[in-house]
């Protein structure tokens, strides 16, 4: 690269800064104040831009002022939109258990890109260059435009107003003071609801904002929410939840990174060549998991207060009621005499619903005793297939070795993962779990000789003996029973007992003997083999596995699922993986906006049962009934 | 409690929808199924398309003296819902066989299971060399012009241009992949001392537009071969412009002519590139003025490149019954082998070799007219002729 | 031999030395209070002893054997038990359940992936609850209990293990007077019949000089004074101290 090339890369790394960081500056006050995971986020940030599209047109698109006023009006619209939600929807779920208004803005995203669709339509609408900015300016023979020099003047300046806010003003204090201690605040007397609701709106705003400054550089379209929300969450965490600065320098860094992998274009390695553009697919992740390893708590960020008590009290476990128990041998004795009545779809249903229920188990056990949220679960699912998937095919083995194996190439990925993940804790390691999960979601992704790449690999299907639905069921049947039945042991075992002793209490464990970070490690380590199996089993019911396997939305599925059934509750995960799974394939036959549909029932399952569905149901059973839900 | 009664409501609405399942027993049943929610600007269109073309079978009798119905499933864009949908497809819909997908991935994924399940899958879209190729398979037949063929379609003028300096830019999924290294066995095929000097394969949907733009001016190309499509062309279209790399440098872009991702473009469509594409309101053959009439009377819009493909995959399901005589897969299969029938582009024909349809693209340049984009200087391209000789499509594709 | 050694303890925090050169030695059956105002030490010292923080200088010996820098959990394998100023008990779990970990992890059964919890070390555990008075309430959930109970469920847990020595930061924080008394009477009863030695701090000076054996007061990081409760309360630098301080307890 030459010099000039050089000075270029830093300008365009530069306006990709300012753009990264609006984005996350929002995401980053509302994730530190309320600690919501709010994945609606790049769902603002796509209506921020196609608001300004309409508005643009609206006002003409030669104006400037029509430009500049449309811009300010789209982001203060999605303002609007996110005190209305927080207003009626998070507002009546603040006092759910942790992570649950994840599963709210979970079924937000849903609605709002079937709204966005339904008045948008589905082709991409690219917005005017700016008036007066539609050229570029020659820098050392060199052409930058007009617009990217506005926008790397933009973020600093934004960035500097948001400082002042939070440092000289009194609800700048209180936001820094809730950022620090959520509790402290309310023993300060504030209005804690009033300081929430101004945080998610202004967050809103800031995304609508950012998304609307980007008018004349991207085509408004339905996929800019989930392109965005993943990039706004890496910021927030590498820069250090709640650090305004800090999102910015996270910004500066993993902007310049791609700037400048782009700009070195093609390198040769021992004879091959490579094109360093392919970075660009996971940098984000792998500076997120190198940052969270180095400095647990981001870049600026400070250690946080240990919350005092997560949402509700830690619900008890005990062993199953007698009636319980019966209930049990009621359903699984309905699932084995089933297939003499049921149409096969019936059966293939049922199998997915045990291969998530199983999932979503392996990932309660992590969430529930283990107390650690994975965000990046569908790791260990995608290794579980794919090595089910490679086993059989590049190795030969015989598809039974292959699916028995499957369960341990999970538990080798989790335990090589795990060994960095249990050095932190709360989000930042929930954090470091997806980056693992994208860094090898891209590797799989990109590595064509062995993985299949994009395509992903065919033919993995079952042995002759397995082919037919029916024992095809009975097998994954037995293999997800005994699995969970397994789960549920553990669970009661000395070892669940220790995950649970270290998630109410670290100081204490520890007092008494406990390497909480080893046993920690270990459950990773049998949750990913649950997860591989759960895998595995999929793959051949399938017949192909591809890189959706181990993506985000697998790993957002099964907290959805853990959610929905209910957290706190060994039942839950099951009855959550089982109605999710129903609702889709359902859902999506009804209407062409299934997703919609399926958005408003998660949301209103969320408001009907803010325990998840398990909990609503225990919590109206008679004790001696409900304690071993 | 009003939230919870709204819950309750829709769990109602829910379980209704499991009571219907009341079809008419004479009808055939084609099951199709494509990744509407995920790729809706190809296939609003593409839908609208197959409507049309079912709507015209049935006017004209329907097939084998019964009225034909398509059950038409999201598959949500990835492979494992894909296979769950087309489980339901076969086991509770009873439909005949099954046709549509849209990414390559789901595409490859649906054609095994048509191999496990020994039924017929007429693949619309998918653009993977291998569905027909290195994974090819007796039940799987695909319509729409191959990612090969489209390049090869675009290299007897990137040839005749005799450009030494290269750059390439792709989105960094199989298909750009494939497109690229198609395109650079070709070239070097005609013209050895062809220089490759910069490689750009952003993410799919996220491209650095401003920074890929610099690095390919920085490595001072005079020609690039572009498959860029959707959101990531028109971004590298807009900097490219304002950066002014396509001043002086010759542009190949797959797809890029076609309405879905010109359109957007508006004024800003690159003039002069070299692309594959449909310019609709050009094409005066009959056969296509005659789809463009039924189509703008039905929908009041004009037809997109995947309105053609909803339309003709449904015209190859129609003609393959005919030529069958009946609904069994292996008699199908043996009609789609070698089937030809008419379609807007022409007459097609499911070669017997590898299953891949002839149908053909248009080659042309863009230019702007009436501050839209448009293609000029455009001929159609017969697929036929642009595929690799049957020796080396024997040695790709595996014996069934 | 003594149970606990300390010899010429020190630690600075960035310049600032916060204990320096402490040394005294807790015999068996012995309650030792440390004491001293607020800042003087006095829980920088305990966690130098716990495991919590690493001596920048000096020696532990538990029982003739150097702990010096072990982990806490490896402290309490080598016998030594604990209760916070702050309780912390696990919340999700009953009285008895509580006891029962302590006794599985005394056993190093934590690893165990089948058996029952609920049915392992029942016995013990209750006898255990018995001894501090809470076996009528072994069944509730940790949870609910009232503050002065979980600081009995804590004494049962710091007992599982069979300790030589207790270590017991602020036992009677946070209770009410009539509490404070019964909570140390009840702590000494069970320790010199076992022949446990007890450090302990502790802000309230009628609990000290209650049931105290031996006193040593830190002030500024040094120890200034040692001895019976009498001599220590006669002791005019400890007098000068506190009354300097504007402590009077």
């Amino acid at each position: 690269m030459s010099f000039s090339a050089i000075v270029i890369q830093f300008l365009n790394g530069l306006a990709g800064t300012s753009s990264l960081f609006l984005v996350a500056a929002g995401l980053s006050l509302i994730f530190g104040v309320s600690r919501i995971v709010n994945f609606a986020h790049g769902s603002f940030y796509m209506v921020g831009i196609y608001l300004a599209y309409s508005l643009i047109e609206y006002f003409g698109r030669g104006s400037a002022l029509g430009f500049w006023g449309a811009i300010l009006l789209a982001g203060l619209g999605v303002g609007l939109i996110g005190i209305v939600v927080e207003l009626v929807l998070l507002r009546r779920i603040y006092q759910a258990p942790e992570l649950f208004q994840l599963l709210a803005t979970f079924g937000l995203v849903l609605v709002i890109k079937d709204v966005a669709l339904w008045i948008w339509g589905a082709e991409e609408l690219f917005g005017p260059r700016a008036p007066g900015l539609r050229g570029g300016i020659e820098i050392m023979g060199r052409t930058l435009p007009e617009y990217d020099a506005i926008l790397i003047v933009i973020g600093p300046v934004i960035l500097g107003l948001l400082w002042l806010l939070l440092t000289r003003t009194r609800w700048g204090t209180l936001v820094r003071a809730a950022t620090q201690d959520r509790e402290m605040v309310g023993a300060l007397g504030v209005n804690q609801a009033w300081l929430f609701t101004s945080v998610f709106a202004l967050g809103a705003f800031l995304a609508g904002l950012g998304g609307a400054l980007q008018i004349p550089r991207e085509p408004a379209n339905l996929l800019l929410d989930v392109t965005v929300i993943g990039d706004a969450f890496v910021v927030v965490v590498v820069g250090g939840m709640g650090s305004i600065p800090g999102a910015f320098l996270a910004a500066f860094i993993i902007s310049q990174i791609k700037a400048f992998c782009i700009g070195i274009g093609t390198v040769e390695v021992f004879g091959a060549s490579f094109a360093m553009s392919k970075f660009t697919l996971v940098a984000e992740f792998v500076v997120m998991a190198i940052v969270l390893v180095v400095r647990p708590w981001g870049l600026l960020g400070r250690p946080q207060a240990m919350p005092r008590h997560a949402g509700a009290a830690e619900e008890r476990i005990s062993l199953a009621s007698r009636p319980l128990s019966m209930a049990a041998f009621a359903v699984l004795a309905i699932l084995i005499v089933l297939p003499a009545t049921a149409d096969t779809y019936t059966l293939v249903l049922l199998v997915d619903i045990f291969v998530f229920a199983l999932f979503a188990a392996s990932l309660h056990l992590m969430m529930g005793p283990g107390g650690m949220v994975s965000f990046g679960h569908a790791a260990y699912f995608g290794l579980g297939a794919y090595g089910a998937g490679l086993l059989l095919l590049k190795a030969g083995l015989p598809m039974e070795l292959a699916l028995a194996l499957s369960p341990l190439v999970g538990a080798l990925g989790a335990l090589i993962f795990g060994w960095f993940v249990v050095r932190l804790s709360g989000v930042y390691l929930a954090m470091l779990t997806l980056a693992f999960a994208q860094i090898t979601w891209a590797s799989v992704y990109q590595w064509d000789e062995f993985t299949g790449g994009s395509n992903g690999i065919v033919g993995v299907w079952p042995a002759e003996w397995l082919t037919s639905k029916t024992v095809f069921y009975f097998m994954t049947l037995l293999l997800c029973g005994a699995s969970l039945w397994l789960i549920r042991r553990i669970i009661h075992a000395p070892f669940g007992y220790t995950l649970r002793a270290g998630r109410d209490s670290p100081l204490r464990a520890d007092s008494i003997g406990i390497d909480l970070r080893r046993h920690q490690w270990i459950a990773f380590t049998i949750v990913g083999a649950f997860a591989g199996l759960a895998g595995g089993i999929f793959a051949f019911s399938k017949g192909s596995i591809s890189p959706e396997g181990l993506a985000i939305p697998r790993s957002v599925d099964g907290l959805v699922m853990v959610l929905l059934g209910g957290v706190q509750t060994l039942t839950g995960p099951v009855v959550g993986a089982a109605v999710f799974t129903w609702l889709q394939d359902e859902v999506a036959r009804q209407t062409e906006y299934w997703r919609a549909l399926l958005g408003l029932t998660i949301i209103g399952l969320v408001l009907a049962f803010p325990q998840g569905i398990v909990g609503f149901v225990k919590a109206r059973l008679p004790a001696r009934l409900g304690g071993g839900l | 409690m009003n939230d919870r009664k709204l819950a309750l409501g829709l769990v109602a609405i829910l379980a209704g929808g499991l009571a219907t399942g009341a079809h008419a027993q004479d009808t055939i049943k084609i099951g199709e199924l494509n990744s509407y929610k995920v790729f809706p600007a190809f296939l609003e269109p593409y839908k609208k398309g197959w409507e049309l073309a079912l709507e015209e079978a049935n006017k004209a009798g329907g097939v084998l003296g019964r009225k034909i119905e398509i059950v038409s499933r999201d598959d949500n864009g990835n492979p494992g819902d894909a296979v769950r949908v087309a489980e339901e497809l076969l086991n509770r819909e009873k439909v005949a066989f099954l046709i549509g997908t849209f990414p390559s991935h789901v595409g490859l994924a649906v054609s095994d299971f048509a191999k496990q399940n020994k039924v017929l899958f007429i693949a619309a879209e998918p653009l993977t060399d291998k569905i027909v190729w290195q994974n090819g398979n007796r039940y799987t037949f695909r319509l729409r012009t191959s990612t090969f063929m489209q390049t090869a379609m675009l290299v007897p003028d990137a040839v005749k241009l005799k450009k030494k300096r290269w750059a390439v830019v792709y989105p960094n999924y199989e298909y750009g992949q494939s497109a690229t290294a198609a395109f650079k066995e070709l070239m070097k095929k005609q013209q050895p001392d062809i220089e490759f000097v910069t490689e750009q394969a952003p993410p799919l949907g996220k491209i650095e537009a401003g920074a890929v733009v610099q690095a390919i001016a920085d490595a001072k190309p005079d020609a690039i071969f572009s498959s860029l499509f959707g959101p990531d062309l028109q971004k590298f279209v807009r900097e490219g412009n304002t950066r002014g790399l396509f001043r002086n440098v010759a542009v190949f872009n797959l797809l890029a002519g076609e309405p879905e991702y010109l359109d957007p473009l508006r004024d800003e469509a690159p003039e002069g590139w070299y692309v594959t594409g449909y310019p609709w309101d050009q094409i005066k053959t009959p056969e296509h003025a005659k789809f463009v009439a039924a189509y703008q009377a039905k929908f009041k819009d004009y037809p997109r490149l995947g309105s053609v493909v909803g339309y003709a995959v449904v015209q190859s399901a129609v003609a393959a019954m005919k030529k069958a005589g009946s609904l069994d897969q292996e008699k199908l299969v043996e009609a789609m082998k070698g089937l030809s029938h008419e379609t807007p582009f022409g007459n097609i024909t499911y070669r017997a070799l590898d299953h891949q349809s002839t149908m053909g693209a248009y080659v042309g340049r863009i230019a702007v007219k009436n501050g839209k984009g448009t293609m000029v200087d455009w001929y159609f391209a017969d697929g036929a002729k642009f595929l690799p000789s049957d020796e080396e499509v024997r040695k790709m594709r595996p014996a069934n | 031999m003594s149970v606990l050694k300390v010899q010429d303890l020190a630690k600075s925090f960035g310049g600032v030395r916060a204990v320096q050169g402490v040394s005294f030695t807790v015999e068996a059956g012995e309650l030792l209070a440390l004491i001293g105002p607020n800042g003087a030490g006095k829980t920088t010292c305990f966690n130098m002893l716990n495991g919590q923080l690493r001596p920048d200088q000096g020696e532990v010996e538990l029982g003739g054997e150097s702990i010096r820098g072990l982990a806490p959990r490896e402290i309490w394998r080598k016998g030594v038990g604990r209760t916070f100023q702050i309780t912390a008990t696990f919340a999700s779990m009953t009285v008895i359940e509580n006891v029962q970990m302590a006794l599985v992890s005394h056993d190093r059964r934590t690893l165990g992936l089948f058996a029952r919890t609920a049915g392992l070390y029942r016995k013990e555990a209750l006898s255990l609850l018995d001894l501090v008075g809470m076996a009528d309430q072994s069944e509730r959930p940790c949870g609910v209990l009232a503050y002065g109970d979980l600081k009995r469920v804590e004494l049962a847990v710091a007992l599982a293990n069979g300790p030589r020595l207790l270590l017991m930061d602020e036992p009677t924080a946070g209770m009410a007077p009539q509490e404070r008394i019964a909570l140390m009477a009840l702590t000494a009863e069970i320790v010199r019949a076992r022949n446990i030695a007890v450090l302990f701090t502790e802000h309230d000076m009628d609990v000290v000089f209650a049931h105290a054996d031996r006193i040593i007061v830190l002030n500024r990081g040094e120890l200034i004074a040692e001895g019976a409760p009498e001599a220590v309360r006669a002791n005019a630098r400890v007098q000068q101290v506190y009354l300097g301080s504007g402590g009077h307890h």
